[in-house]
């Protein structure tokens, strides 16, 4: 009868007895993504300035960048396992790696498709740099910088699964243990829990940019990133 | 830093290199799986999308398929249909990897390809259909031309993803690069030199099939400006 049970797709009991277990993988997996997240905002953010103002560091930043998108992220974990060990630290790094070419693009691309009259205006009317970075440039980059924030968070929560691979909790745990055990239930439930929460952050984040710039509607951007 | 200077041992010892489990079988057997997987995507994403798109039905469909592909992690895909597999008698290994990467590689085939034909400007289709073409020649003589592009395009970020993906593979028993990953990571500390090893190998493979794929478009498509990613 439990042989029966276990075989098949889904098997409610146990997802019952391991609510606690499902809700610490929720916590591990939510938190292994919004670091890598934040610190990939930060470091693309920081090189696409970088990149706009000095316009020949695009292409080196770009190129590094896409050859670590390109390395698989099992790789790209294991080779740091020597430097950085298994667990946490090796899997934010290769996280974190992964979210660059993505942000740093759409962060340059938004930033480049302020009209360049715009940008006079704004110089008109005496804003300095800062200001019209921080008051005219970012506003108007802000569709597109969202645009790749959401495919950078969606790439990232679903590799967060592999992570487990390397002893840094999240779903990806209950998926291994389920394959280990060739026991359906956990890999559904690993999954199906990642797949829904990809697009509850990637909704929350379409939602977050519709609110922030209430003067356009809400276009389909980053379509040029769309691998 | 042993672990490093043990790594480059591995890799320079030409008996590793030889035999049945050696790296030169398991790099053949990693491309192998690859190449029936992107054939498989190929024959089933790209026939539907053009015909889809010729008839611009469901044109909302493959931007949700896009985003569906990015959110479904691969590894959950690969570890779903391990039981299967197994059930159905297709065994541990090549099947089920197989199987994932094909789930794995039709959305950006599918998509560009249905871009490419849909994106055919209408005032070009008007003229054609205008000056007397029919529906499948207006495919045949404009559409299908003018989505070589971006249809190249969406076959080589496939394949790009389908062989880094094949790496884990090596978790559900198919001997491929990703092993010596997997099982180097099951040895523990003692493991750390393969698992790097095959972490090299692994990026390299990837790393080199980017770049052809990309010489190889450039070479097919030299009038392509339009580089979607």
């Amino acid at each position: 009868m439990i042989a029966d049970e276990r075989r098949g797709l889904i098997w409610w009991g146990w997802v019952g007895d391991h609510l606690d277990d499902i809700w610490q993988r929720t916590v591990e997996h939510v938190q292994l993504t919004a670091i890598a997240l934040v610190v990939g905002c930060l470091i693309s953010f920081a090189l696409a300035l970088l990149a706009v103002r000095v316009r020949w560091t695009y292409a080196p930043i770009r190129r590094v960048a896409s050859i670590l998108y390109t390395i698989p992220s099992l790789a790209l974990f294991a080779l740091l396992i020597p430097f950085t060990g298994l667990g946490m630290v090796t899997a934010e790094i290769a996280l974190v790696s992964y979210t660059i070419l993505i942000l740093v693009s759409n962060t340059v691309a938004g930033l480049d498709a302020v009209p360049a009259s715009v940008k006079e205006a704004a110089d008109g009317m005496g804003y300095t740099p800062r200001r019209r970075l921080l008051r005219v440039e970012l506003p108007l980059a802000l569709p597109t910088i969202i645009a790749g924030i959401r495919i950078a968070s969606v790439t990232v929560i679903g590799l967060v699964t592999v992570a487990a691979l390397i002893g840094s909790g999240g779903y990806g745990v209950l998926i291994e243990d389920g394959l280990r055990r060739s026991f359906p239930t956990p890999i559904v439930v690993g999954a199906v829990l990642s797949v829904t929460l990809a697009l509850l952050v990637d909704g929350g984040l379409a939602l977050l940019q519709r609110l922030l710039t209430p003067w356009r509607r809400a276009e389909r951007g980053g379509r040029e990133l769309a691998t | 830093m042993s672990t490093v200077i043990d790594a480059v041992q591995f890799l320079l010892d030409p008996a590793n290199w030889t035999g049945p489990r050696g790296i030169l079988s398991r790099t053949w057997a990693h491309l192998w799986v690859s190449i029936v997987a992107v054939t498989i995507s190929a024959a089933v994403a790209i026939p539907s999308a053009i015909w889809l798109a010729h008839r611009r039905r469901l044109p909302n469909v493959s931007v949700a398929l896009v985003n569906l592909g990015r959110a479904i992690p691969s590894f959950a895909i690969i570890a779903l249909v391990l039981p299967f597999s197994i059930r159905f008698g297709f065994g541990l290994g090549f099947w089920p990897t197989c199987i994932a990467l094909v789930a794995l590689g039709i959305p950006p085939m599918f998509t560009n390809a249905y871009s490419g034909v849909a994106e055919t400007p209408d005032h070009l289709t008007e003229a054609a259909a205008g000056i007397g073409m029919t529906g499948p020649q207006v495919l045949r003589k404009l559409e299908l031309p003018s989505a070589v592009p971006l249809l190249v395009t969406g076959v080589r970020i496939s394949a790009v993803q389908i062989i880094a993906t094949a790496t884990l593979g090596a978790v559900v028993g198919y001997e491929c690069l990703g092993t010596y990953i997997v099982a180097g990571l099951a040895r523990g500390a003692a493991g750390r030199p393969q698992v790097l090893a095959g972490a090299v190998l692994v990026a390299a493979l990837a790393l080199l099939a980017d770049l052809l794929l990309d010489h190889l478009q450039r070479r097919l498509t030299p009038w392509n400006t339009q580089q979607l990613r």
